[in-house]
């Protein structure tokens, strides 16, 4: 039944309190899908393909992770799991920000931006070195960006970007996405990412 | 690296777009979705909604307009017009906004600042300041540069940074609606003095006066209304013109 496919994924926005994820539902919803917002960790469990966004400041978004139970599943799921902004950073195993100890699925501290850089770093900046069935289809081009700290270059890293310094912009492990970018406000190249992720 | 960012700016009234828009293609000249999604094709980065009603139907209205934005539009916008309270950012983030601007609140509660910062992150907040030149110093104006305030620009603007805003959008009344440039000299002064991105606002006439603000005014954004809205200026033919200078552009 694959015409149904599209419409029967099941896919979930971890609703834990921090950020807008208001426009990830509408991204999803314009390239033809649904998806639920939830903290629910059965119904995170359950899931086709789980989004885990965030924005704000690490030490209290992680507190509130903490608060709805979700930190304890997200690290054993086996479905796809994306990570979008700080949601990426919480997956990491450390952030300087606020010295906050994260869920370590990526095995890389998030530091600070520094060397007399604008902070944050807001607008749009070219990803390259792209790796991974997540940007299949697609060449280097500019991704939107609102950041203060960034996940130091790994072998974990599928796309880097340039801001004083060259750092991850998008990360894999198994079944383990995170990018540092907002995908749902990349215009269409944004949502080619998105969709590739959902298709996985 | 990270690419200059242009911005169209709409004036919105009671749900609907005030100033005057010149597209032939627009099947409904008033509606800011409809004219947002085209911006969005046509390649700006970046989009402010600047809601200039004063009904008290307003946060209803500006709201559901946000969520109409939010639903067809995939790059950022901002929203800004008489915000003035926690109550006020919450509704419009989480109908979809990704910043809101604030102006004569700030100035009038400075602590309001933290306080939205505290609670949304810096990353959403932006403090717009108008301002312009008396005897030779720049004065921060409210309601649109009518009215004048005892605080200056710049220490102003280092207030706002400290106090957590993650961008300043910068008005000079003294270039605005004169088509003549950017106020490139206070803006490079902002740029220097400041660590945090900041939006050139009044005087954009021509495709050189992008580049001059990105230049000389140093400017991480450049916004502007008529000469977008009349089609004066072509994003797309901008952006071109912005990359044989040597600006990173998103093209």
């Amino acid at each position: 039944m694959d015409e149904t496919y599209e419409e029967t994924m099941n896919i979930v926005i971890i609703d834990y309190g921090a950020g807008n994820i208001q426009s990830i539902k509408f991204a999803i919803n314009r390239l033809g899908y649904e998806a639920t917002l939830t903290h629910d960790v059965e119904e995170i469990q359950a899931a086709d393909k789980v989004i885990f966004p965030g924005v704000g400041e690490a030490s209290s978004a992680m507190k509130k992770l903490r608060a709805s139970g979700v930190d304890v599943i997200l690290s054993k799921l086996e479905q796809p799991v994306l990570g979008i902004c700080l949601g990426m950073q919480l997956m990491c195993s450390f952030s300087e920000e606020g010295n906050t100890k994260g869920l370590g699925i990526f095995d890389v501290d998030v530091l600070r931006f520094s060397n007399g850089l604008k902070v944050p770093q807001i607008g749009w900046n070219k990803i390259e070195n792209l790796k991974s069935e997540l940007f299949k289809g697609l060449k280097d081009d500019y991704v939107y960006l609102v950041h203060s700290f960034y996940a130091p270059i790994d072998d974990e890293a599928i796309a880097t970007s340039t801001y004083g310094l060259r750092y991850s912009t998008a990360l894999k492990k198994d079944n383990f996405y995170g990018v540092q970018f907002h995908p749902e406000k990349s215009g269409d190249y944004g949502a080619r990412i998105l969709e590739n992720f959902l298709k996985l | 690296m990270l690419a200059k960012r242009i911005i169209p700016c709409l004036d919105i009234k009671d749900g609907r777009t005030v100033k005057g828009v010149n597209f032939i293609d627009l099947r409904d000249a008033g509606d800011p979705v409809e004219l947002a999604e085209i911006y969005s094709r046509a390649g700006a980065d970046e989009l402010v909604f600047l809601d200039i009603s004063a009904t008290e139907q307003k946060r209803k209205t500006l709201a559901e307009l946000v969520y109409h934005v939010a639903e067809k539009v995939n790059i950022p916008f901002t929203v800004g017009g008489g915000i003035a309270s926690i109550e006020d950012v919450d509704i419009l983030l989480k109908n979809g906004a990704d910043k809101v601007s604030i102006n004569s609140s700030a100035v009038k509660n400075p602590q309001l600042i933290n306080d939205l910062v505290a609670k949304f992150g810096s990353q959403c907040i932006v403090v717009a300041i108008d301002a312009k030149q008396i005897d030779g110093e720049w004065v921060v104006h409210l309601v649109g540069g009518k009215v004048p305030t005892d605080r200056k620009l710049f220490e102003w603007a280092k207030e706002v940074e400290q106090r957590g805003a993650g961008e300043i959008l910068f008005t000079s009344m003294d270039h605005d609606g004169t088509k003549d440039g950017f106020a490139n000299e206070a803006l490079s002064e902002l740029s220097d003095a400041l660590n945090i991105p900041i939006i050139a606002s009044g005087g954009a006439g021509t495709m050189q006066h992008f580049a001059d603000t990105f230049i000389q005014g140093k400017a991480d954004a450049a916004l502007a209304a008529s000469v977008f809205h009349f089609k004066e200026i072509e994003i797309k033919e901008l952006k071109e013109a912005l990359k044989k200078e040597d600006i990173p552009v998103r093209l």
